[in-house]
């Protein structure tokens, strides 16, 4: 089974975001990238799906700064291939870049079709659409997300996908498919750095330019603002005992303790 | 003339879920803003008696076919995309919610038109929308327009109270033509139900919940260990879940649980809003984290900026102390 496992990064939410003086966008001199974590879910199913029943797993990826690290970690987890989308300006809508794969991916060598493509079903940068099911419409495939679970032999996949309340929805999927991936069945791979340093001396990373220009967003942020922190909450302070105190006297206000 | 807002009347297990009265009560509001009417699509097979609830709308469009009855997004997607191009409404609102996602992901590719995600309100200003969204896990908050007509918004959980959209008097209902795929390439099976956890965590008065910030499964220990001694239960985000430290039966959130304790304690959350869904109508919510930019903090009662690996230890002196 052949497997495109489709990656993004997007910015660390963890770490301090500030808006740039446009008043519109991140400020970049803050930006911490990271791969979209959903990403990295769909990578490792993709890897699980391969060690079950063989094939290959191909990393993909629009050229960012720090891609060539989460490429080469791809590589050295498992996958057996990686290509970067180059010549891309920097900044992309998410349906800018997804439609952008979709016309791009069927004109690298050898990739396509593969049975699965498998991406994060969604994204803390996601404003005008979903990488997944935007890149399904544009390859005409068969699209489901909120996945988190996928086994496939022959022509179909059968699929989770997570419903409210811990329901789950059991589906057949016709292949080639696009899954957008909420979780993989275990928890993403670990991979040492020596691993790492060893596929970027002995593996390569395919770059293949765009050859194409992304279509305009519909979609404009007009101004962005850091929401206030603490908007509603009172803020507390003291020593870890003075705050557990405090707490304390919360639970036995409300005769909670 | 702008064309109508429109309304998509989100159905789970047979009954109108409770974003679609949230979704209505907004609708109102934009077509009233716009001086237009508001319509509820209303999909479903033998289903016209939902209509009688969507009072609030002006009207319903409403198409019947059997393959409405699955939980999949092609059918839904073929058909309002024809309706619309058929009749170019100025907006179709959409629930953000696990059974819009994947329609809320492929319509908008279908039509060709703009898609808002995350919006967390929507107004009507100069006689154009503006949305506001929800950006970057909840760090940032976007005001957005869209560039074409009809714009697709998904809109969050929670945007109006559901009772300002939930009445009765069912308007007129307007039936139209379903377009379904004839081979549907993804076919539901069947619900797989969640196993029964140890605890319902619906039902606790006192919820202690760990996040990723609790760094490892020891570490949840310290919760239980507060937990017990309250009486209530621990519960979890997504990527303890995710790592196996809790059960999924401990989830709260979109894909959890929606619980409403007396008492919610987050350690180590962010409140991404697929968390946040889930927990923001408890009684008191204290939230603990490093981060003093953490959007938990805009729905947390009373919040600390410190180490929730310092402080559930003192807790659970505490609370030791307290019960004597
Ligand atoms: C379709 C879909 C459904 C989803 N459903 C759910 C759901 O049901 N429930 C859910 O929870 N999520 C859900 N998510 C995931 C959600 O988007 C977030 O990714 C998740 O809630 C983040 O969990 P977190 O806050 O624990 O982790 P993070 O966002 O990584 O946050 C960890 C936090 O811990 C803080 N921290 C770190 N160390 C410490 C410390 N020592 N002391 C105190 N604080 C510390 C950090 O500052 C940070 O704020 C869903 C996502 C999708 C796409
Ligand atoms: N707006 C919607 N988008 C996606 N799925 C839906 C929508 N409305 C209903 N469904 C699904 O369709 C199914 C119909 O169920 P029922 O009416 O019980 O046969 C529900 O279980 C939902 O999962």
């Amino acid at each position: 089974m052949n497997i495109l496992a489709v990656l993004k990064m997007v910015p660390d939410v963890v770490e301090e975001l500030e808006v740039g003086d446009d008043g519109k966008s991140l400020d970049l001199d803050f930006l911490r990238l990271i791969v979209n974590e959903r990403d990295e879910h769909a990578l490792e199913q993709a890897l699980l799906l391969k060690d079950k029943h063989g094939g290959s797993v191909t990393a993909v990826a629009i050229d960012a700064p720090e891609i060539d690290d989460v490429l080469f970690t791809a590589l050295a987890k498992g996958a057996d291939r990686a290509v970067k989308i180059t010549d891309v300006e920097e900044g992309l809508s998410t349906r800018a870049a997804a439609s952008l794969l979709a016309q791009v991916l069927p004109k690298v060598p050898n990739l396509l079709p593969a049975d699965l493509v498998l991406a994060g079903c969604q994204a803390t940068d996601d404003l005008d659409g979903q990488t997944a099911a935007v890149l399904a419409h544009g390859l005409e495939l068969p699209y489901l997300g909120i996945v988190s679970q996928v086994d496939a032999d022959g022509s179909t996949a059968c699929v989770l996908s997570e419903f409210p309340g811990g329901v789950r929805g059991e589906f057949e999927v016709d292949m080639p498919a696009v899954l957008g991936i909420q979780a993989s069945e275990k928890p993403p791979r670990y991979v040492p750095v020596a691993k790492v340093r060893a596929a970027m001396k002995s593996q390569t990373i395919e770059e293949v330019s765009a050859g194409t220009e992304p279509e305009a967003s519909l979609a404009a942020v007009t101004g962005m603002t850091k929401p206030e922190a603490g908007g509603k909450a009172e803020m507390l302070d003291g020593s870890p005992e003075e705050l557990a105190a405090k707490v304390g006297e919360i639970l036995s206000e409300r005769g909670l303790l | 003339m702008p064309g109508n807002v429109w309304v998509m009347a989100e159905q789970w297990r047979g009954e109108l879920s409770e974003i679609t009265y949230e979704l209505l009560a907004l609708g109102r509001e934009l077509a009233d803003g716009l001086g237009v009417q508001l319509e509820a699509v209303l999909l479903g097979h033998d289903a016209r008696g939902l209509a009688a609830t969507l009072g609030a709308a002006d009207g319903i469009l409403y198409a019947d076919d059997p393959a409405f009855t699955e939980p999949t997004a092609a059918a839904r997607s073929q058909t309002l995309a024809s309706l619309a191009e058929e009749r170019r409404p100025h907006c179709l609102l959409l629930g953000l919610t696990n059974l819009t996602a994947d329609l809320a992901g492929i319509l908008p590719a279908q039509l060709g038109a703009p898609f808002v995600n995350y919006c967390r309100d929507v107004r009507v200003a100069d006689g154009k929308l503006e949305a506001r969204c929800i950006l970057y896990g909840g760090k940032m908050d976007a005001a957005v327009e869209a560039a074409a007509e009809p714009v697709l918004l998904g809109v969050l959980p929670g945007v109006r109270p559901a009772d300002q959209g939930l009445k009765s008097g069912a308007p007129q209902v307007e039936d139209v033509t379903a377009s379904v795929p004839d081979a549907p390439r993804v076919r539901f099976t069947k619900y797989l139900e969640p196993e029964a956890g140890d605890v319902d965590i619906t039902q606790q008065e006192v919820l202690v919940a760990v996040g990723r910030g609790i760094a490892n499964e020891d570490n949840v220990e310290l919760a239980e260990e507060i937990a017990t001694a309250l009486g209530g239960a621990v519960c979890g985000s997504r990527p303890v879940i995710d790592q196996g430290w809790l059960p999924l039966s401990r989830q709260v959130g979109k894909s959890g649980a929606t619980v409403k304790p007396k008492f919610y304690l987050a350690a180590g959350i962010s409140g991404a809003p697929e968390h946040t869904e889930g927990m923001k109508g408890s009684d008191v919510i204290i939230a603990i984290n490093t981060d003093p930019d953490a959007p938990i903090f805009g729905v947390a009662h009373y919040g600390m900026v410190a180490d929730c690996l310092e402080i559930l230890p003192a807790l659970v002196e505490t609370v030791a102390a307290k019960k004597g």
